[in-house]
């Protein structure tokens, strides 16, 4: 896409833009959309942007919204709602992935900070046509009710047995103390994840 | 896992939807996508109350992919917004609550006062700052304890009274007063509509609601629609807990937004917002007196409440309720007041005003005991009744005794110090305590369609929720058992207002209400099997329909299962396509209505607490229900835990934190307001009594998911009593309330 003519706010949102996408991690999307014109008033168009990702085994070339978030991308745009919205703010954990096998809060990532990153999703975490073990734990222990905070629960859980965090409850409980289910199936999830580190199985 | 006398003729476990949700393929209402949708969000006050003077929308309006802003000077007339009777048509009624965009008064902080509607969600957000409010402020009142203290601002008081008095001696009196703040449901999906006119007069909603119907009727009777005409999904509900119950002011706002523009509209309310605009459990002051003749019986119970309300509204819960009936006493008072406050309105929250009200009366029943010198669970039984003392009518079932000797064993309630105090282990104070829950026990009116098609496959369809507790999962089981078929074959529909009518979501009124449609028309569909095997088939002619069963996919005889045959042949046989009946069930038969009928809880903690820092651990839970029948052991187990960790917030964690000053809420996101997390669940054990309480339904069945939550605060506080003889009044339990220091950090 050709650039437009250069005007101050748009050499600051290009400057704000590697900032803000390093400091992802650490500021609320709020935060992050005020910062890239603090308290001008841009009317001017946004400029598209440029991305290469790999969302579960797929190369995708996309011209995205800066400001978006990887879970706006993926809800909005590319119809993966398996990742679940909960605050927007790092806080809940129901937007979990994995991005270069490291879980992550997608709510907290800009997509355009993700260039050439390979990105798993609750759909793509089984490869086959069965049943990831995780999520055949979690429908067995009955480790969730309404469903929402599953998904981010089910990519924490796969982290924590690849991480081995999962040795003991207690350890199962500080690992996936990052989210947060309110129908209260704790004990339940904690009971699916024990059960598929016990097993050894490589997932 | 509870292994008491469940029902284990069914083929599979898991819940039947569990797939999609395992493996995030079911949808929730953000989720579902419309051609040309444009993306909706709210402006909202800064300030408590007042009048907007002067709203600059100018900028926001030039900001890139903005279509709309939409406020009070813009807003489309709302045939439910009009407060003049005379002028609203026959089939409009005024919108309850907030009028959303519809006037420059503001009421509450956080109230919405505009709504940006963009082409995207980024375009809309980077909109919300440059819309720009000019304010003349009044004066407002968030204080509820404070405010309660001037009788003056308190309203509509329900009073009630039974007995003539006491006539024997007090032994012991306990006289105290509980507070609970206001507590916030926050269910983990956002609330969140999508609204779209196919016609002039046609709207679709994609709503996230516990009732199909009931925001149909509420959408059609506002923006004057047949109701056929308004369509509400709600296929997955992202839990709830009371909170979308109601309609609140995203719908008519997407609505409003999605006739303006043309087009479909989605507005997804932020978690700061969940605080807010979809309602809370009110703080509540309470004071309860109990006395006691020396062998414990109840001699009188006063227990009077305050529960605050927004301005614009009155909100109303059943505070008070459960001391006039859970035990026999013969003189009762109780007195319920509101107290308005510049504050959005509350809603009930699971366990409503039980929850609320058993905090303080179990916790008055275990201080009670010990000045009795009586073990709190020898007080309960002594004061067990098996009547009504409220209607006078015999409970349909009562089993609390066995629910008390079931967690007394499972806890070790033997270990329980008689002093409190006394017992330590490595520095840390032990206790244990125990509470009761109730909740009334309700079966409503339902529709069921039902179709049997000659491929041997069952459909039903209700147009009911399912927030979470597994109502599917249940009502394919309730099917399974009146058809004596497998679950596999079945599919019950919910989440359409297209549907048959069903209730909303509540009140733990789902099981017993849908699934005694559920069965009826179960029944009625083998009613017709067994017809058209006698009219049909052979080998049944000339025989009567009692003579007959329908089990394992076939009519056969009674006395000689030889003889039969199998659905899919005799629909063929009868040259019939399939079996499609709409069944009605109504509410509670006379026969029923001779009896009272509530669900029970008994919650049995054990807890430690750091003699140092006053740290508060739950060591173990047993938590035990009485709701008849368990159709689901796996997702009812599952209700129970949740109901655990809802009560271990209740108890430990979860206040909303109001800023007086400007009105704010100081604590609206889930970094500030603690819910549970995984390392603050105890191992718990769930249990039922099981035992089918047929004369409430044919089912026998009753609810579940208040019950689990009601009596688990005091269950906690009564514990943090024994471990460190401080009683404490006001939730939640901090170590600040025990007496500790708390460190700075």
């Amino acid at each position: 896409m050709p650039m437009k003519a250069c005007n101050y706010n748009d050499a600051r949102r290009g400057f704000l833009k590697k900032s803000a996408a390093m400091a992802a991690l650490y500021l609320t999307p709020t935060t992050l959309v005020k910062a890239f014109a603090v308290d001008a008033f841009v009317p001017t168009p946004i400029a598209k942007e440029k991305l290469t990702i790999t969302i579960n085994g797929k190369l995708l070339h996309l011209e995205i919204d800066a400001r978006s978030t990887i879970l706006n991308l993926l809800r909005e745009e590319l119809a993966f709602t398996g990742t679940k919205k909960g605050c927007e703010m790092g806080q809940c954990g129901a937007c979990t992935i994995h991005i270069n096998g490291k879980r992550t809060k997608s709510c907290m990532q800009l997509a355009v900070a993700n260039q050439n990153n390979n990105i798993t999703t609750i759909e793509g975490l089984s490869t086959t046509e069965q049943l990831h073990p995780m999520q055949a734990a979690f429908l067995k222990h009955d480790a969730f009710q309404c469903g929402y905070c599953t998904s981010g629960q089910i990519m924490s859980a796969v982290a924590c047995v690849r991480e081995g965090q999962a040795k003991t409850r207690d350890s199962i409980k500080a690992f996936m103390d990052t989210n947060i289910c309110r129908c209260g199936a704790y004990q339940n999830i904690v009971d699916a994840i024990e059960e598929v580190a016990k097993t050894g199985t490589k997932i | 896992m509870n292994t008491n006398n469940m029902n284990t003729i069914f083929w599979e476990d898991e819940r039947v939807d569990g797939a999609d949700k395992v493996t995030g393929k079911a949808k929730y209402t953000a989720e579902h996508s419309l051609p040309n949708l444009a993306y909706a969000v709210f402006v909202t006050s800064n300030i408590a109350k007042g009048n907007i003077k002067n709203l600059d929308v100018s900028k926001a309006l030039a900001m890139p992919g903005v279509l709309d802003v939409i406020y009070y000077a813009n807003c489309p007339a709302v045939p439910g917004y009009s407060t003049n009777s005379v002028e609203r048509p026959k089939n409009v009624s005024e919108w309850r609550g907030h009028k959303v965009l519809y006037d420059n008064k503001v009421r509450f902080f956080g109230q919405p006062i505009a709504l940006i509607v963009a082409d995207s969600f980024e375009n809309a957000n980077a909109a919300v700052r440059f819309v720009k409010p000019d304010y003349e402020t009044e004066s407002f009142e968030t204080n509820f304890d404070k405010a309660r203290l001037d009788a003056a601002n308190l309203k509509s008081p329900f009073n009630y009274k039974r007995g003539a008095g006491i006539t024997k001696t007090i032994a012991a009196n306990v006289d105290a007063e509980f507070n609970i703040p206001i507590e916030v449901h926050n269910p983990m999906e956002l609330q969140a509509t999508i609204a779209y006119w196919e016609a002039e007069d046609k709207l679709l909603l994609y709503d996230k609601t516990q009732g199909p119907k009931s925001t149909q009727s509420v959408v059609a009777r506002t923006f004057g629609l047949p109701e056929k005409n308004v369509r509400v999904i709600a296929e997955n509900v992202g839990g709830a807990f009371g909170s979308s119950l109601r309609s609140w002011s995203n719908v008519p706002a997407a609505c409003i937004a999605a006739k303006k523009l043309n087009r479909p509209v989605k507005l997804v309310l932020t978690r700061p917002q969940m605080f807010s605009l979809i309602g809370y459990r009110p703080q509540s002051w309470q004071k309860v007196n109990i006395a006691a003749d020396a062998e414990g019986n109840f001699l009188s119970i006063n227990h009077e409440a305050i529960s605050n309300t927004s301005r614009y509204e009155d909100f109303r819960e059943g505070i008070v309720d459960v001391s006039k009936f859970l035990y026999a006493c013969d003189n009762v008072t109780t007195k319920y007041s509101l107290l308005p406050l510049d504050l959005s309105t509350p809603i009930w929250m699971r366990g409503p005003g039980e929850a609320t009200g058993c905090f303080a009366l179990e916790s008055a029943i275990d201080e009670l005991s010990y000045k009795l010198k009586i073990d709190p669970i020898a007080l309960r039984i002594k004061n067990f009744t098996t009547i009504n003392p409220e209607n006078k009518l015999p409970f349909s079932d009562n089993n609390l005794k066995a629910c008390y000797d079931y967690g007394k064993e499972k806890i070790g309630w033997k270990n329980r110090p008689i002093v409190p105090g006394t017992l330590k282990e490595n520095g840390w104070l032990i206790g244990y305590g125990m509470a009761v829950g109730v909740f009334g026990a309700g079966k409503g009116s339902a529709s069921v369609r039902v179709v049997l098609s000659n491929d041997g496959k069952l459909l039903l369809e209700c147009a009911v929720s399912d927030m979470g507790p597994g109502t599917t999962t249940s009502m394919t089981k309730i099917a399974a058992e009146a058809m004596q078929m497998p679950i596999g074959k079945i599919k019950f529909k919910l989440g359409d207002s297209d549907l048959p009518p069903g209730p909303s979501q509540g009140g733990s009124g789902t099981t017993s209400t849908v699934g005694s449609a559920v069965d009826l028309a179960c029944k009625t569909v083998q009613q017709k099997l067994k017809e058209l095997a006698i009219q049909f088939a052979s080998s049944f002619a000339g025989l009567t329909a009692d003579l007959m069963d329908v089990k394992n996919e076939m009519v056969v005889l009674k006395t000689d299962t030889t003889k039969n045959i199998d659905i899919i042949g005799l629909l063929k046989l009868a040259n019939q396509e399939k079996i499609d009946l709409i069944i009605n069930s109504s509410g509670k038969t006379p026969e029923q209505l001779k009896f009272t009928s509530n669900s029970f809880s008994a919650h049995f903690v054990k807890v430690a607490v750091n003699a140092k820092d006053g740290k508060i651990k739950i060591l173990e839970v047993v938590t035990t229900g009485d709701a008849g029948k368990i159709i689901s052991p796996k997702t009812a187990r599952s209700q129970m835990l949740g109901g655990v960790v809802g009560g271990i917030g209740m108890a430990l964690s979860e206040k909303l934190e109001l800023d007086h000053s400007t009105g704010q809420i100081m604590n609206a996101s889930f970094g500030a307001y603690h819910v549970p997390l995984h390392s603050q669940i105890p191992k718990t054990d769930a249990w039922f009594v099981n035992k089918p309480d047929m004369n409430m339904n044919d089912i026998g069945a009753k609810g579940i998911g208040e019950i689990a939550l009601i009596g688990f605060a005091a269950a906690i506080a009564n514990a943090v009593y024994n471990a460190t003889g401080k009683r404490v009044r006001d939730l939640p339990i901090t170590p600040d309330k025990l007496g500790f220091k708390v460190a700075k950090a």
